[in-house]
């Protein structure tokens, strides 16, 4: 049995007191206890943002690469060793922004990662822009006239997409959002898991306060049925007075590895390639 | 009677040239001949012009000839007559319909019109149509040797004798299996064997041909292809793969690696081994999709923002192409860099008939620890300047990578004094270390010459061919199949005085003329430049060297 020193490390952390970073930051630990994979089987990918930091505060693999680029180098990482449980902690910059693509894609190849976004609603490394989450008319430096764009729906997007496991967590509930997290590491495919967190120093709109009366379970509600794609969309729609947490939509799906065929055969990375015999196809173009 | 013949086969796209060619190249490599043979095609999938050109002859080729002996032309605006050109009709669509039942087996047709004109024995193609053609019954093939009779036996009773033809002579004793391959496909045999088990790629013309043949192999040899979403996801899926502990590889050409650049900084800075190939085609931006350049030297040489270390090889022909991805390979994991392989369009669509593939003669080496001497830090300051590398999950520690700056446990840091070792470490030390086992140049005839040729990656064929042919003990050339660390003191040793140095490029730059000359020091005197989207061929080469060997001859090396 893991304990959570475990996967303490010795890094000094470098975020605000009281941002919504250390909640993520508890509930993965406590999600990797409750997983009980010792920490050299566990990979944590990150992109660059304040979110992107997280795994160098936890004992285990780390990957911290590009800016929006944590998905692929994630996907790349499983693709390799299977074995690994790849976890990608990234923000709603890095990975709805910048990695857009990416996140739309991978959905697609329903690889078997977890992606834990930290929610923000801004960017916070580089100090206060918006970010695609940011709600309309908020004011930053480069939006003086408050934002024009219309958000993107992170929950939504991903339910249409097709994703198999659809999750909103709040930062402040660590014992909540890490069963999400433990969840989504348990189901096979792309599970997303978007985090409402507070930016204490450059979000003064969406903060604990405001939060904090609105959130709600979901599934605590049984008449909720998660596995219903067109109930789950509705909910989506819920931000204003009311805001869902919880797993929003799930649905078994093959994997990636099942549909290449890569759990048939044990992890590329064990695979002998010092003496590979190529004769027979070279053979073939004679 | 001529030694070599070229043929070109020309016509609209989808109009059979490549079905045409491959199996003419077939047919002469079981006649016993050599070949050489390039595509010429434009970017487009129905009408247009493309041609596929084939010489064959007696002896082995590494380039092309000019114009054609022989055109084949299969729509009207391929006939182009000169004084000096004899156009024989033949009916091939009628034959198709007549024998076939079909125009569909026009092509086989052709292919008998031209081994009827050119006196090569029959059997050699109704071999390869039985081939060709074996998993479509015998009705099939029946039809195909038939209608390949036909035209074979038209075109020996009319085409006049006097028609230059190869005339059955065979090779003597060529023993041994010769094969057929092109650039793309040595490139993807070398990263098979080499053991690369991960190749992620977005289709872009003309290294495409590189996933083909992976991907056709990939379930036998437990290999994953992927294609991207994009160039941004291939590069940075590979170094995913990379570090999770797998050897990985992308391919793309100058546009798709545009979009690679930052991800090569990722692999520099992380010290995550990557291989990526660039088949370089004309540029800028779209340019001409489906031609031939070498207009990214430069570009490759410092993609990448920062300063790391990297390779950079640029082999000159198919044999090399295969040999050098297996080093690639090697050297990419040894000093835990990118190395990228420069080709082109030429290189990578040119066939030839080539020896069987040696391919013990690179041992693969991963140098990967499984367990470490004290708590392990990915990035342990050495001597070298490489760290032991271990792979996640496969060593009792975790490992820390990032592309912050960071210490050498691999946590993010601001130190001054930790972020001058580390450059030190990626860029002087390995640098340094890869400087010291860099390809040696091929050289031919230098120590004599007058004038050497200069040449990086496709132009090795063309330079030797002018060398050899051409009567003078005066010229040689020196061709670098690894551009970067640049094989400094081997080309210091070369270069005299009093010898002419002459680069040829298939761009306008003069690139290799500026790097050699940036490197060395050394002056090089003229460059001969080629970036009208085509290769450079036999006789444009000579012509244009023999221009410089009569100025060398009438008035020593000084420009007029």
């Amino acid at each position: 049995m893991l304990k959570p020193e475990d996967f303490k490390s010795s890094d000094e952390i470098a975020w605000c007191p009281g941002c919504g970073d250390f909640g993520i930051l508890n509930s993965v630990k406590k999600a990797l206890v409750k997983l009980d994979r010792p920490p050299r089987d566990i990979l944590l990918v990150s992109g660059i943002g304040q979110a992107a930091k997280l795994p160098h505060y936890v004992k285990a693999n780390c990957f911290n690469g590009l800016h929006g680029r944590a998905i692929p180098a994630a996907v790349g990482a499983k693709i390799a060793n299977r074995n690994l449980v790849v976890m990608v902690t990234t923000g709603d910059g890095d990975c709805y922004g910048e990695g857009g693509n990416h996140f739309i894609h991978n959905i697609r190849r329903n690889i078997d990662i977890t992606v834990v976004v930290h929610n923000n609603q801004i960017y916070g490394l580089t100090k206060g822009q918006a970010s695609p989450t940011t709600d309309p008319g908020f004011v930053t430096k480069f939006q003086p006239g408050g934002v024009i764009l219309d958000p993107l729906h992170p929950l939504e997007l991903a339910i249409v997409l097709g994703c198999g496991f659809v999750a909103r967590g709040y930062s402040a509930d660590t014992e909540h959002l890490s069963s999400l997290i433990l969840e989504g590491i348990r189901h096979k495919g792309f599970s997303l898991v978007d985090v409402l967190q507070p930016c204490v120093t450059f979000n003064k709109k969406n903060t604990y306060e405001w939060y904090s009366k609105r959130i709600y379970k979901v599934n605590e509600d049984k008449s909720y049925n998660p596995e219903d794609r067109v109930m789950a969309i509705e909910k989506t729609h819920e931000w204003g007075d009311k805001i869902p947490i919880g797993i929003i939509y799930r649905e078994e799906k093959k994997s990636y590895e099942e549909r290449y065929g890569l759990n048939k055969i044990p992890p590329l990375v064990d695979e002998k390639v010092e003496d590979i015999d190529i004769k027979e196809i070279l053979r073939g173009y004679a | 009677m001529q030694n070599e013949l070229t043929v070109r086969i020309s016509g609209e796209a989808g109009q059979g040239m490549q079905t045409i060619g491959s199996a003419l190249c077939k047919v002469f490599k079981k006649a016993g001949y050599h070949i050489f043979a390039n595509q010429d095609y434009m970017s487009r999938i129905r009408g247009g012009n493309n041609f596929f050109q084939i010489r064959v002859g007696e002896r082995p080729f590494y380039t092309l000839r000019e114009k054609p002996d022989i055109t084949v032309a299969l729509d009207k605006a391929s006939i182009t007559l000169g004084p000096e050109n004899f156009l024989f009709n033949v009916p091939i669509y009628d034959m198709a319909k007549k024998t076939g039942g079909g125009e569909i087996f026009v092509n086989s047709v052709a292919c008998g019109v031209i081994l009827g004109v050119m006196k090569i024995d029959f059997s050699f193609l109704s071999e390869v149509l039985r081939e060709a053609f074996s998993d479509k019954g015998e009705e099939i093939i029946k039809k195909n040797i038939d209608c390949a009779g036909e035209g074979f036996n038209f075109a020996s009773q009319n085409c006049p004798p006097d028609i230059p033809v190869c005339g059955g002579i065979k090779l003597k004793g060529t023993g041994g299996e010769r094969l057929l391959m092109n650039g793309n496909e040595a490139l993807a045999l070398g990263a098979i064997r080499a053991g690369c088990k991960f190749y992620s790629a977005y289709p872009m013309t003309p290294s495409t041909g590189i996933m083909n043949t992976i991907a056709e192999y990939a379930k036998d040899f437990n290999i994953v292809v992927e294609q991207a979403e994009d160039e941004i996801a291939a590069v940075n899926m590979i170094i995913g793969a990379s570090f999770a502990g797998i050897r990985s590889m992308t391919g793309t050409s100058g546009g798709g690696f545009c979009l690679m650049v930052e991800g090569l900084s990722l692999a520099g800075m992380t010290e995550t081994p990557i291989v990526v190939a660039d088949a370089q085609r004309p540029a800028p931006a779209t340019g001409f999709p489906t031609r031939t350049e070498q207009a990214d030297l430069e570009f490759l040489l410092h993609a990448g923002h920062g300063e790391f270390a990297r390779a950079v090889f640029s082999p000159g022909s198919i044999e090399e192409a295969f040999y050098l991805v297996i080093k690639a390979f090697n050297l990419a994991e040894k000093y835990q860099i990118p190395v990228l392989i420069m080709t082109d369009q030429h290189l990578a669509d040119s066939y030839r008939d080539i020896e069987m593939l040696d391919y013990d003669k690179v041992k693969i080496q991963r140098y990967i620890i499984s367990r470490s001497a004290g708590s392990y830090k990915r990035y342990q300051f050495t001597e070298t300047g490489i760290s032991p590398r271990a792979i996640p999950g496969r060593i009792e520690d975790v490992i820390y990578a990032d592309s912050d700056e960071h210490t050498e446990e691999g946590h993010i840091t601001e130190d001054a004094e930790i972020r001058k070792k580390m450059v030190e470490k990626r860029f002087y030390k390995k640098m340094l270390g890869l400087s010291q086992e860099v390809e040696k140049p091929t050289v031919y005839n230098a120590k004599d010459a007058d004038i050497i040729l200069l040449g990086f990656g496709s132009t090795y064929g063309v330079m030797k061919e002018v060398c050899e042919s051409v009567n003078t003990k005066k010229l040689g050339f020196i061709h670098l199949s690894q551009v970067w660390p640049l094989p400094i003191a081997h080309l210091v040793e070369l270069f005299e005085e009093s010898k002419k140095l002459i680069t040829v490029e298939n761009n306008a730059g003069a690139q290799l003329a500026r790097l050699i000359m940036g490197e060395t020091g050394v002056k090089i005197d003229r460059s001969i430049l080629k970036y009208d989207g085509r290769p450079f061929n036999l006789d444009y080469l000579t012509r244009e060297v023999l221009k410089e060997a009569e100025y060398a001859e009438t008035r020593g090396f000084q420009e007029q």
